[in-house]
């Protein structure tokens, strides 16, 4: 299990002792996931988008035309900085 | 490129689609407004919100898979691609994985290679694999300039993030930068051409990247390849293709390693530089995407498409070469642009002279239109009017300069062309005995220059068919003219 790599993935800082805690229990979920490989799938069609046989007969598609949008004030209202109507973010590259 | 070595290209276009909203929310699909006006919280990747597919990102999506020569897959499957970035607010772009929109498409286009000063040799078909199409939502854009501090910030503008794109892959097919290039132009002009796209590289929607290796010629095996960026015009791809293949085999030549990197072009020094190594490539750790179906398409709804569909560009350059007779170029400068196209075959049919219409079309209107800074679309005259135009010149009613002066004419005032002939008092005279009057006068007047003619002069031939034209006002058919002359003079 590389832990450090899942870390890096997932932009997390960890200290070696995290490595050392994190690796068995990370290895014990995915043990206990893996016991569904245990089952027969073969003849099962896949379910996608987890939706019931109704559930797929159901509209979900949309036409094309354009509603209201928040505008920018409102979208930048949350952010932890917003300058000169944008989303300010640490230098990226 | 160095004798016994062949490049190894293969190439990825994302093409925005054209629809006036996003692909998963309604928010209005423009540039050029408010930064962050244009946003939601499905956009904006705010907890709870859903995305909701955009039934005309699967018409257009069709229209251009077909366009290429790609399959469309009655499922496909829409997956989330998992990487951090401030553009994308979610965490993960909403793309295709396994199941994309369409695969498996063959496409021919017509390719040169080009000389030192960029002159096309031989247009030869080639014919590529396009392995897939698949459909996806765009990023926001990072502003890195401008801005206060921007050494120590970048800034997020969302309004570009869920826009519609359609992402080409090629199978690594080509075998010359010149390749890549038609290949990039060719999907640029049917895009637009079947409006799935407006396909303009200067306003970001349509971006290409090349994937690009080398071998000696014979090897089997493929060498490492660079995945080249920023590629901003069909030109820099072009330029950046041939300084990659260079330095490539120089590379391989001297021993040194060429790493399997992505490299950005650099346009101040016209060189490809590196953006990130290999270690630092990407595991997106694919899923599909829980919160949207499956995407299908009926077989009825291909069919739809399909007929919809108007006559692809090379078709129609064949049938214009066949049908109409035309140069190969003269097709090809024609079908450049669809209203361009149609403007031909209306202007070709309704004065029944294709050719002519062709000539006229191609060097006089296509001049009068670029001072007007306008395109077939709106020109002020329509093909019915030049038809007329072209009907006259061709019966000989008036010559070449005097249909050019007409023309130039009607572009400024939307006249037709027989009033302009008429005002301009140019109905040009072809009636033998009104043209044989005039010359008895001249002929009489001047039995001077007759008798010099008459004994070896024959420059004088001239002189008269400039007293003749002078004494009508510049109507006589010059044809018609000389032809008299002759005749008197013998
Ligand atoms: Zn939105």
């Amino acid at each position: 299990m590389d832990v450090k790599k899942i870390a890096k993935l997932a932009h997390l800082e960890i200290t070696e002792e995290e490595v050392a805690l994190y690796t068995p229990q990370m290895a014990n979920i995915v043990a206990y996931v893996e016991q569904l490989n245990e089952l027969d799938t073969s003849s099962v069609e896949p379910m996608l988008g987890g939706l019931t046989k109704e559930g797929e007969l159901t509209e979900t598609r949309r036409a094309d035309v354009p509603h209201e949008s928040l505008g920018q004030e409102k979208a930048l209202d949350q952010a932890p900085s917003a300058v000169a109507g944008h989303f300010q973010v640490p230098k990226v590259l | 490129m160095k004798e016994g070595w062949e490049a190894i290209i293969g190439m990825e276009i994302h093409a925005q689609l054209a629809t006036e909203t996003k692909i998963f929310c309604a928010c209005a699909a423009n540039f050029g407004d408010e930064p962050n006006a244009n946003t939601c919280p499905v956009c904006l990747g705010l907890p709870g919100a859903l995305p909701v597919l955009n039934e005309k990102v699967v018409e257009l999506g069709a229209k251009a898979a077909l366009s290429l020569g790609l399959n469309v897959n009655e499922t496909s499957i829409f997956a989330r691609k998992n990487y951090f970035y401030p553009d994308l607010p979610k965490g993960y772009q909403i793309s295709q994985y396994d199941k994309p929109f369409s695969s498996n498409g063959e496409l021919t286009i017509m390719t040169a290679e080009r000389d030192e000063q960029g002159r096309a040799g031989d247009w030869k078909p080639l014919t590529i694999r396009i392995e897939r199409m698949h459909l996806e939502e765009d990023a926001g854009k990072n502003i890195h300039e401008g801005l206060p501090e921007v050494e120590r910030f970048s800034y997020i503008d969302l309004n570009r993030a869920g826009t519609p794109l359609g992402e080409i892959v090629t199978a690594p097919d080509f075998r010359s930068s010149w390749q890549a290039y038609d290949y990039v132009n060719h999907v640029r002009r049917v895009l637009q051409w079947v409006g799935a796209s407006d396909a303009d590289m200067e306003k970001g929607n349509l971006r290409c990247e090349a994937n690009v290796s080398v071998r000696r010629i014979g090897e089997e095996k493929f060498r490492n390849k660079v995945e080249l960026k920023n590629l901003n015009s069909v030109r820099f791809m072009q330029k950046a293709i041939e300084f990659e293949i260079e330095r490539q085999i120089a590379a391989h030549e001297a021993g040194e390693p060429v790493n399997q990197e992505t490299r950005l072009w650099d346009e101040k020094n016209n060189q490809t530089r590196i953006m990130r190594s290999k270690e630092d490539a990407h595991d997106y750790r694919y899923f599909p995407e829980p919160d949207l179906q499956p995407l299908t398409v009926s077989k009825q709804f291909i069919e739809q498409v399909k007929a919809d569909m108007p006559e692809l560009p090379d078709a129609m350059h064949d049938r214009f070469v066949e049908e109409y007779e035309l140069s190969y170029n003269d097709a090809s400068q024609l079908v450049s642009d669809k209203d361009l196209a149609a403007f031909y075959e209306a202007t070709a049919q309704a004065s029944n002279n294709p050719r002519v219409s062709a000539n006229f079309i191609l060097s006089e209107l296509l001049r009068e239109l670029n001072n007007a800074d306008k395109t077939a679309k709106d020109s002020p005259v329509s093909a019915e009017n030049l038809a007329e135009l072209i009907k006259t010149l061709d019966a000989g009613k008036i010559n070449n300069n005097q249909a050019k002066e007409v023309l130039t004419e009607m572009f400024g005032n939307g006249k037709s062309a027989d009033e302009v002939i008429r005002e301009k008092g140019f109905e040009q005279i072809s009636d033998r005995s009104t043209i044989e009057k005039i010359i008895d006068e001249i002929v009489e007047k001047n039995q001077n220059q007759v008798v010099a003619y008459r004994g070896g002069n024959e420059k004088l031939f001239g002189f008269f068919v400039g007293q003749t034209m002078k004494a009508s006002g510049g109507k006589a058919n010059p044809k018609v003219v000389n032809e008299i002359l002759k005749e008197k003079l013998s």
